[in-house]
């Protein structure tokens, strides 16, 4: 494509992005704090977000970039099998709502700002906590990398990027003012910026999914073309419906997804910034209104196919752009790539934040420098924040992004491992940290094991070709697949059972627990949430 | 503060409905009957965020 028949768009969606941009440098100023040098300010706002921010901002975080994207691209490709993700938005909000709201009280009363510090104070140790803040950290880092990809798809159908080093400069701009803000204002940035950034996608949304279907005949006409391209495929796992071998992998995936998703630490950052469980509460209730833009957003994949739309290259996340590109007067295709480019912002932003806020409480201040005081731990998760967006960059100039959800789907297998010592340990302390640790090493094994194993002829990959796993490898004489975090977890599940009972009968010691049953259900006011801000953190 | 069982009310029982419906595929895997030009495995996944959300809504209303 040329860059000069898009000049009305180039021009929108740049004059766009530099507004947003400036608020996030303002945003520092926002809900004016005394001194933004300490995690509590930098890496969770002050921890005193209400109702509206919180919904803002968590929505912000859950509905990222390569949601507009990577799910329509699924769908384009496909079939029914993408719309995995209208469940999976469903069910994790009940899941968060018995979940987080636990971590929640018991973060607020020992003053804990990541999953890992609950592990620390839960299952005293640090082993076990530096388990969990690596694998958050390695985790976060592809799921940043593909923020990126949301923007670069944007970038392509503008005609600008595309191949070699030169054409990814403007994506390399984009990072580097993102990591400026991010850097001085920390997660306030994010969350002012979440507000342009849903007013924009709701709006473009609305008018897609009324204008769009219009202009292609009607819905019936959508659905009856997505069908006829899937049956002309000789593929036979797509088609607008699910067959008998890819039930039970939406029904893991979905599950498993959404196990995963509050389990990520930039999802349980939003959470904790909060400012009471009611907050919570709430927002879980009202969280789903995105769930059905999600499944809206979704089903653009079909109108790409109905409207004859030809990805640029082989890159199938760049059928959104290209059919609002195709559909759009220019002006308001201008409005849409900006609203998918700042939508990469703010969940780029809090993911960063949060894999900072990782390595400096469970790396930094554990093992390299215990005494660090509040404003040194801002600093140093400052700087992290910096050298995971580098990371993320060079994730995306060294890899296909053919690869996009795959890599998603990777990160999901790899922070399911942390479920027992995070979400199962807010319900129980039966297990022994000796058992959580060899299920991690267990389930984490045995998913790149399988993740390994899984091939994909439609890209030529033999390896690490997604995430559904024919079972017939394991010797079952069937054409089914499972979703490989599933089976890691339940392997890891079973040898932390084993381990936890072996542990015990051998006597080993388990690790001290800081706290007890009343800090789980405590709640903003509570005399214990008081008291322990005063102690700081320790 | 009303004591440690505030996470013991059996509203939250409540919530297991809409995590398990939506993740039953035998009972939106199919064409027919359509709505609104919408296939049922479309239009009734999506109505199942209204379940999700009523749901929610009724549990935080009966545990505040």
């Amino acid at each position: 494509m040329n860059p000069g028949e898009h000049v009305t768009e180039i021009v929108i969606f740049t004059v766009l992005f530099l507004v947003v941009s400036g608020m996030g440098f303002v945003a520092a100023r926002w809900r004016r704090p005394q001194d933004l040098a300490s995690l509590n300010e930098w890496g969770l706002g002050g921890r005193n977000f209400g109702s509206w921010i919180t919904w803002f901002l968590v929505g912000g975080d859950l509905y990222t970039a390569y949601t507009f994207v990577a799910v329509p691209a699924l769908l384009f490709g496909a079939g029914a099998m993408g719309f995995f993700a209208v469940p999976y938005t469903v069910i994790v909000y009940p899941l968060v709502f018995l979940v987080l709201i636990r971590l929640w009280s018991v973060s607020h009363v020992h003053s804990l700002v990541t999953p890992a510090d609950f592990v620390r104070v839960r299952f005293g140790s640090p082993t076990l906590a530096l388990l969990v803040a690596i694998t958050g950290i390695v985790a976060t880092m592809p799921y940043i990398a593909l923020q990126l990809i949301g923007i670069e798809a944007v970038l392509k159908t503008m005609g600008i990027g595309g191949s070699g080093l030169l054409s990814d400069l403007p994506l390399i701009i984009a990072f580097v003012i993102l990591a400026a803000y991010t850097y001085q204002s920390g997660l306030r940035a994010p969350a002012l910026i979440a507000f342009v950034k849903d007013i924009l996608i709701y709006l473009v949304i609305l008018v897609a999914v009324i204008y769009i279907p219009a202009r292609l005949g009607g819905w019936e006409v959508i659905f009856g073309r997505a069908q006829e391209k899937f049956a002309a495929t000789p593929a036979q796992g797509d088609g607008i419906l699910l067959n008998a071998n890819n039930q039970l992998q939406y029904f893991t995936l979905a599950l498993g997804s959404a196990l995963a998703l509050f389990l990520y630490p930039h999802s349980i950052t939003g959470v904790l910034a909060s400012k009471n469980r009611n907050v919570i509460k709430r927002n879980m209730s009202a969280l789903p209104a995105y769930s059905l833009l999600l499944g809206l957003i979704a089903l653009l994949g079909y109108m790409a196919i109905a409207a004859g739309v030809k990805p640029i290259g082989t890159d199938n996340n760049t059928v959104v752009p290209v059919l609002f590109d195709q559909m759009f007067p220019d002006w308001f295709a201008g409005i849409a790539f900006a609203a998918v480019g700042i939508g990469a912002l703010v969940p780029a932003a809090i993911m960063s934040i949060a894999a900072a806020n990782l390595f400096t409480r469970n790396i930094y201040r554990e093992y390299i420098n215990p005494q660090a005081t509040d404003a040194q731990e801002a600093g140093v998760s400052k700087l992290t924040s910096l050298v995971v967006k580098v990371g993320a960059v060079l994730f995306i100039l060294l890899i296909d992004p053919q690869f996009s959800i795959d890599l998603q789907l990777i990160g999901g297998v790899i922070i399911l491992q942390t479920l027992p010592s995070v979400a199962i340990g807010l319900f129980t302390r039966w297990f022994h940290k000796v058992g959580l640790i060899a299920g991690w090493v267990a389930g984490m094994g045995g998913g790149l094991v399988l993740l390994y194993n899984i091939s994909n002829p439609a890209i030529k990959h033999a390896h690490f070709g997604g995430s559904a796993f024919p079972l017939e490898k394991l010797g079952f004489d069937t054409k089914m697949t499972i979703y490989a975090g599933f089976l890691a977890l339940l392997l890891n599940l079973i040898v932390a059972v084993a381990a936890t009972l072996i542990a015990r009968a051998a006597k080993v010691p388990d690790g001290p627990d800081g706290t007890s049953p009343d800090h789980f259900t405590a709640d903003e006011g509570d005399p214990r949430v008081k008291d322990l801000e005063l102690e700081s953190s320790t | 503060m009303p004591g440690n069982d505030r996470d013991r009310s059996p509203w939250y029982w409540l919530l297991l409905v809409p995590i398990a419906v939506p993740l039953m595929t035998f009972l939106f895997n199919a064409a027919e009957p359509t709505l609104l030009g919408f296939p049922l495995f479309y239009w009734l996944q999506l109505a199942f965020i209204i379940l999700g959300v009523a749901t929610t809504t009724l549990v935080y209303r009966m545990t505040r």
